[in-house]
């Protein structure tokens, strides 16, 4: 970071440059993924003649920038927040004359070295976290965590090993299926003429030694949506580590938890530490004694992460009771939806390990039509016995 | 030499296009930076069109690598012409030539068929290269998508590297169907094209449609984007919106507001799905004209 100004300090001022750098360092702080690169691609465009007026520079900075939809929507008001501030006039005329970029070189090294640390910390905390939490709100925040139940005392060290060894299971089963996409085998459905001929040459082109190609096998990816709310308390526990378990074990593997909204949960079960990771899921707390809306849960996976996650090889998962206080037309309509979307729709429901449960429920009843496998999950062994159904998805 | 950002802007809507502000400065950039530009936003915004207008722009030739999944290497960068290979090798068989000689005449150039990824390096004039929906290729098409895009040349094992006449001016289009990697994220200027607001697309309906009235394109435009801010399932993009502007052309409406019959009618040209039709009722559709009118 400090390496860019060094390397182009003179056509803009290293004032100028160290406040690109600042900047650059704010964006990377809200999650943007900025490297020396873009850094020093900022300093030829803020050299160039865009920088004349705000107008194009921001969004010239912003197209370099921003690398996803969601750098877009927070860049406008980072940028606004940060040179306000700064003073943009002043970082753009630092490099007009010699002596005054000099002296002000001179300047903000002395003052740099004086104040210790580099201010835009403080300045700019509340920007950030203002932006942060915006980006965060689909996910477990840091917020929600501070409230988490505690759930350490279902920690029993057996049982985790026993679910973990059990999802990584269940993950290896189902991980294939076939793609259109072909790859080149010593057998296989079709001729592979590339290969064949180049391989035949020193025969004089005879196709003795053929070459295959076969349909690739791609791995399964895995969408698990668990309710969280309080009438599964008796259950989340145990399927977070679930959870935890399917994250560790599939390469393609994403988790959400809901209960009256949604969050996407796979980046706090990433962490190796099962009880850490499950501490971290501290929004659970919040769903126990709440209601459930699957309904609107799912219309908000449906809505903002299903294009993202699911495509034809994707198996959805909803780990639930099927106990809905939104309405059930809602939670059919948004099945279907979803139905649509991926290739198999599994819903394991743990009431069904009780005897005489037939699914009431009206949400359950609304659901079911859309519903490939609908199977028990009050223990280990009924989630064993999936398996081969996983298997053959 | 580098156009500056005013011409540019200005040969955009000499070329029909009606750039947003920013899009002009994007476009700037590519060619300031050198980096190819990564176009996202919904289905129906118009990102295809800025590639035609860009090489409209630089008078330029438009390449175009449309994706899908299983695109490999032999649909989009090169393929040999097994067909003549073979009727060369039977042909040779009796001239008694060794086989390298043999091996030597097949790889050449002749046998070699260009696909747009290795067309779009090897034109003397630099062209446009549109790699549409990128996120519809596998990961590993992308990772070798981002190889060529870092070095410019291709190794043919057969024969040998070939390195980029003139470097083409990369745009890629993503729907976000499937997350595109970090790493060509980071490669790529970045830009999220929107639907158009009511003036612009009024303007692209005036552009379009040269003979239709100012009053009703904006009617038109504000209508649409109403019709956006409703709940569907599909969203109508700008196609839409021309096609709708030149129905209601076609049957001679002035004024949206007189015959409400004739537009719940013609609505079926942005509406695209059964679900939608369904919300959007006549009792919606004449709330919608009632504000927007």
């Amino acid at each position: 970071m400090v390496a860019a100004p060094r390397d182009n300090p003179d056509p803009i001022g290293a004032a100028a440059a160290r406040q690109l750098a600042d900047f650059a360092r704010t964006l990377r702080d809200n999650g943007f993924r900025i490297g020396l690169g873009e850094t020093r691609d900022a300093l030829a465009i803020l050299a160039s003649s865009v920088a004349t007026r705000t107008s194009s520079l921001k969004p010239a900075l912003r197209s370099l920038f921003c690398a996803t939809h969601s750098d877009w929507e927070k860049f406008d008001e980072i940028f606004e927040a940060f040179w306000r501030r700064r003073g943009m006039r002043r970082a753009q005329t630092l490099g007009g004359t010699a002596e005054s970029a000099a002296s002000r070189r001179r300047n903000a090294a002395t003052s740099r070295a004086t104040s210790g640390l580099p201010d835009h910390v403080k300045r700019f905390e509340d920007i950030g976290d203002a932006a942060g939490g915006r980006g965060r709100r689909e996910g477990a925040s840091s917020a929600e965590n501070i409230v988490a139940a505690d759930l350490r005392h279902i920690t029993d060290p057996d049982d985790i090993a026993r679910a973990n060894a059990l999802a990584a299971r269940l993950a290896r089963s189902m991980r294939a299926r076939l793609v259109r996409r072909e790859q080149v085998r010593r057998r296989g459905r079709r001729l592979d003429l590339r290969r064949t001929i180049h391989r035949n040459v020193s025969h004089g082109g005879t196709p003795i030694d053929l070459a295959w190609r076969r349909r690739k096998i791609k791995p399964l990816r895995l969408v698990v949506l668990l309710d969280a709310s309080g009438s599964m308390n008796l259950y989340t526990a145990f399927f977070v580590r679930f959870l935890h378990g399917v994250v560790d074990a599939f390469r393609e593997a994403e988790a959400f938890v809901f209960h009256t909204r949604l969050a996407h949960v796979s980046a706090s079960l990433r962490d190796r530490d099962v009880t850490r990771a499950v501490d971290r899921l501290g929004l659970m707390a919040q769903g126990i004694g709440g209601g459930t809306r699957i309904g609107d849960s799912l219309a908000t996976f449906n809505r903002w992460h299903a294009r993202r996650l699911i495509n034809s090889r994707t198996a959805v998962m909803i780990v639930s009771d099927g106990y809905d206080t939104g309405e059930p037309e809602r939670l059919g309509a948004e099945m279907r939806r979803l139905r649509q979307r991926c290739r198999r729709i599994i819903w394991l429901n743990p009431l069904i390990g009780w005897r005489d449960y037939s699914p009431q429920a009206r949400g359950m009843q609304a659901a079911l039509p859309y519903v490939d496998l609908f199977a028990p999950a009050h223990n280990l062994e009924s989630l064993a016995a999936l398996e081969p159904y996983l298997a053959r998805i | 030499m580098t156009l500056t950002r005013e011409t540019i802007s200005d040969r955009l809507s000499a070329a029909g296009y009606i750039a947003d502000r920013d899009i002009a400065t994007a476009l700037w950039l590519m060619e300031f930076l050198k980096r190819p530009l990564l176009l996202e936003g919904e289905a129906g915004v118009g990102k295809t069109e800025v590639a035609k207008a860009l090489a409209a722009v630089h008078e330029a030739e438009l390449i175009r690598l449309q994706c899908y999944e299983g695109l490999d290497q032999h649909a989009a960068l090169y393929e040999w012409n097994y067909q003549r290979q073979l009727l060369a090798i039977k042909t040779r068989e009796g001239t008694g030539e060794n086989a390298d000689a043999i091996e030597e005449h097949i790889f050449s150039e002749r046998y070699l068929l260009e696909r747009p990824l290795l067309a779009a390096i090897r034109r003397q004039q630099p062209p446009v290269l549109l790699i549409d929906e990128v996120d519809r290729a596998d990961e590993e098409f992308e990772a070798f998508l981002l190889e060529l895009l870092s070095d410019f040349q291709v190794s043919i094992p057969e024969l040998g590297t070939i390195r980029a006449v003139s470097i083409p001016r990369v745009l890629l289009t993503s729907n976000g169907t499937r997350e595109l990697s970090d790493a060509l994220r980071r490669r790529c200027l970045y830009h999220y094209v929107d639907f158009p607001d009511v003036d612009r697309e009024a303007r692209i309906i005036l552009a379009r449609l040269p003979g239709i009235d100012t009053g009703l394109a904006v009617q038109i435009a504000r209508m649409v984007a109403a019709v956006r801010k409703e709940d569907l399932r599909k969203i109508p993009g700008v196609a839409e919106t021309l096609d709708w502007a030149a129905t209601l052309a076609g049957l001679q409406v002035h004024d949206l507001r007189q015959e409400p019959e004739a537009v719940h009618e013609t609505m079926m040209c942005l509406i695209k799905t059964h679900e939608d039709r369904a919300r959007l009722t006549r009792e919606v559709a004449e709330r919608l004209l009632g504000k927007v009118a």
